[in-house]
């Protein structure tokens, strides 16, 4: 409590009675350097399914090599918001997506841009683990096959799976049938497979909320591995997780019109972990994190 | 709840009474009028497949009875006469309805994927001429198999195509026919691959046209082997179309595809069974066996393909 005396003491605005803190253990042991260079720019961004909106106007910078999360209540958007910075927005007709994307300060839905480019440099990892109905060998080694990339097929394999943090587990049967795992397996397998075709950003999108909490907690470690090589955005519904892994965090809330006819999600606060989870600027936020509004 | 404790109060005596009442109706045996009428209803289900049971199996057996005492080698190895029934077969009826079951499943197989494939993957549900072809591909499988005939008597024996009376015109025709059963379970299958794995495929950097060919077609093939099951069935025993694109000829020689005359099983078992003596009607049953031992066979193949791809989820 020292810490938040501290701040308190020296320039926080008093958000009110109460201190925001929520009781973290982090994983990390230092935050990232806000000076990075930047993987994503987001500027006045906004989604919309046909006439309904999605999300609006959401600024934000994603810096590499950090995980940033994106917390909010449910309905709020995040998940509109991740499948944007891969495109895969796309494969819904009638989604429209307004306003600047940058990724390494291009334009991600310039006019020439190939989605399916785009996707190889930006992989995904989906809330419910989605395995191929193929063996494990041949799941990690499809996105390779299909992107031609040269090398020993084996060699490729055992590396993504071991980076993946599974390889002692399946070493003895690259053969089996992926749905043999259990989920927990099988979303390191996945994370696996987007591993393998070496891209730049990784998004989760509430990748353990399937899972127990003790593969949550493998998977945990992993992406505090991962972090090294890859840049992480991450989407997901417990706090405390965000709290834990994070080096960034973002904070969305739902916004009715007043008809409560259209909701849309928008972005309330965008700050270092640290400062979102114990200091945050918005009294909207501080209600989030200490539990006060669900 | 001890039977010695006796509650005090009459409210209290109520509410234990009504507890154990309903514990008894949650533990007690089924009531009696439940019983009997789960046993009817399971009773009349059963019924009705007992007779649809019988109908075939009555069909099997008169056709085994009368055609056993025809049954020999010779109904694969000789030709077909109207002369000399101990010596009669159906060998070119045979060549020719294997002949043209392989064309038509060669035919079949690339169109009906090809168009199952573009109406779930490509096609714009939204589209009027997209929301057209669905309908009437529904419609084509019900259409009466003569019409097939005329078609193929307008169009390919003579008109555009104009190959005249042979037997690829014959497989044609039946491939028009079947086609729509192939197109529907395609449809089907490709329907029932998860969005997910798609979702993973495209995630990953494919194409969609990779994610179609290496994840979506194999895991459809069970369903697609069951739609040409369905339409091999009905292709080897379609008689009407074929009579009018040129099977009605009485053959003797060995048809070849593209040249000459040709004839099919059901075709030939007809002309045996309208003749008015004994031993044709036998030769015709011993005909409808020997078709019915050729469909078994090809379902076999396919039914062993299918199982090979079977994927679980």
């Amino acid at each position: 409590m020292t810490r938040e005396e501290e701040r308190t003491q020296d320039s926080a605005p008093d958000v009110g009675a109460s201190h925001p803190s929520v009781a973290i253990e982090t994983r990390h042991t230092g935050l990232r350097p806000s000076s990075d260079e930047k993987v994503f720019e987001l500027k006045h961004l906004s989604v919309h399914y046909g006439d309904n909106p999605a999300v609006k106007n959401i600024s934000m910078d994603v810096f590499h090599k950090n995980i940033t999360a994106l917390i909010g209540p449910s309905g709020c958007g995040k998940s509109t918001l991740i499948r944007c910075l891969n495109r895969m927005n796309d494969l819904v007709p009638s989604a429209r997506v307004e306003g600047e994307l940058l990724y390494h300060g291009e334009d991600l839905y310039g006019p020439k841009v190939d989605p399916v480019q785009v996707r190889k440099m930006i992989g995904m990892v989906f809330q419910k683990p989605n395995p191929f109905p193929k063996s494990i060998y041949d799941n990690i080694a499809f996105g390779p096959r299909i992107l031609g990339m040269k090398g020993d097929m084996d060699e490729i394999v055992e590396k993504a799976l071991r980076k993946g943090a599974i390889w002692d587990e399946v070493k003895d049967r690259l053969d089996d049938n992926a749905f043999g795992m259990s989920g927990g397996q099988q979303q390191r397998l996945c994370i696996a497979r987007c591993i393998a075709v070496e891209p730049d950003v990784i998004l989760m999108d509430e990748p353990c909320s399937a899972l127990d909490p003790i593969s949550t907690g493998k998977i945990e470690d992993l992406m505090m591995e991962l972090k090294e090589n890859y840049s992480i955005v991450i989407v997901t519904h417990n706090m405390q997780q965000a709290a834990r892994v994070s080096d960034r965090t973002a904070f969305l809330i739902v916004e009715l019109t007043a008809d409560e006819q259209n909701r849309w999600g928008e972005i309330v606060e965008y700050d270092e972990t640290e400062t979102i989870f114990t200091n945050p600027a918005d009294k909207r936020t501080e209600d989030y994190v200490t539990g006060k509004v669900g | 709840m001890t039977e010695s404790a006796v509650p005090p109060t009459e409210r209290a005596r109520f509410a234990v009474a009504g507890a154990r009442a309903n514990v008894a109706a949650a533990l007690g045996s089924q009531p009696r009028g439940d019983v009997i009428r789960n046993n009817l209803f399971a009773g009349l289900l059963l019924l009705a497949i007992l007779i649809a049971l019988a109908g075939l199996v009555a069909l099997l057996a008169q056709a085994f009875a009368e055609g056993a005492p025809a049954l020999s080698t010779k109904l694969i190895t000789e030709p077909p006469s109207t002369i000399d029934t101990a010596n009669a077969g159906f060998r070119p009826a045979l060549i020719g309805s294997v002949v043209m079951i392989l064309f038509v499943i060669g035919l079949i197989v690339p169109l009906g994927v090809g168009a199952a494939v573009y109406l779930e993957e490509y096609a714009d549900g939204t589209k009027w001429w997209n929301r057209v072809i669905e309908l009437n591909i529904q419609n084509l499988a019900a259409v009466p198999s003569i019409i097939y005939g005329i078609l193929g008597l307008g169009l390919i024996v003579r008109g555009p195509l104009d190959l005249g009376f042979v037997l690829f015109a014959g497989a044609m025709t039946l491939a028009l026919l079947v086609l729509p059963i192939v197109i529907i379970a395609g449809r089907e299958a490709i329907r029932a691959v998860p969005p997910s794995i798609r979702e993973g495929s495209l995630a990953l950097g494919a194409t969609q046209w990779q994610t179609i060919r290496r994840q979506v077609l194999p895991a459809a093939i069970p369903g697609v082997a069951t739609g040409v099951i369905l339409a091999v069935s009905r292709a080897l025993g379609e008689t009407a179309p074929l009579l009018l694109v040129g099977a009605t000829v009485f053959v003797t020689a060995d048809p070849t595809p593209f040249d000459g005359n040709y004839s099919a099983l059901p075709v030939q078992i007809f002309q045996y069974a309208t003749r008015p003596q004994e031993e044709f009607q036998t030769l015709a049953a011993a005909g409808i066996i020997l078709m019915l031992v050729v469909l078994i066979a090809m379902n076999s193949v396919a039914i062993w393909l299918r199982n090979r791809y079977e994927q679980k989820w």
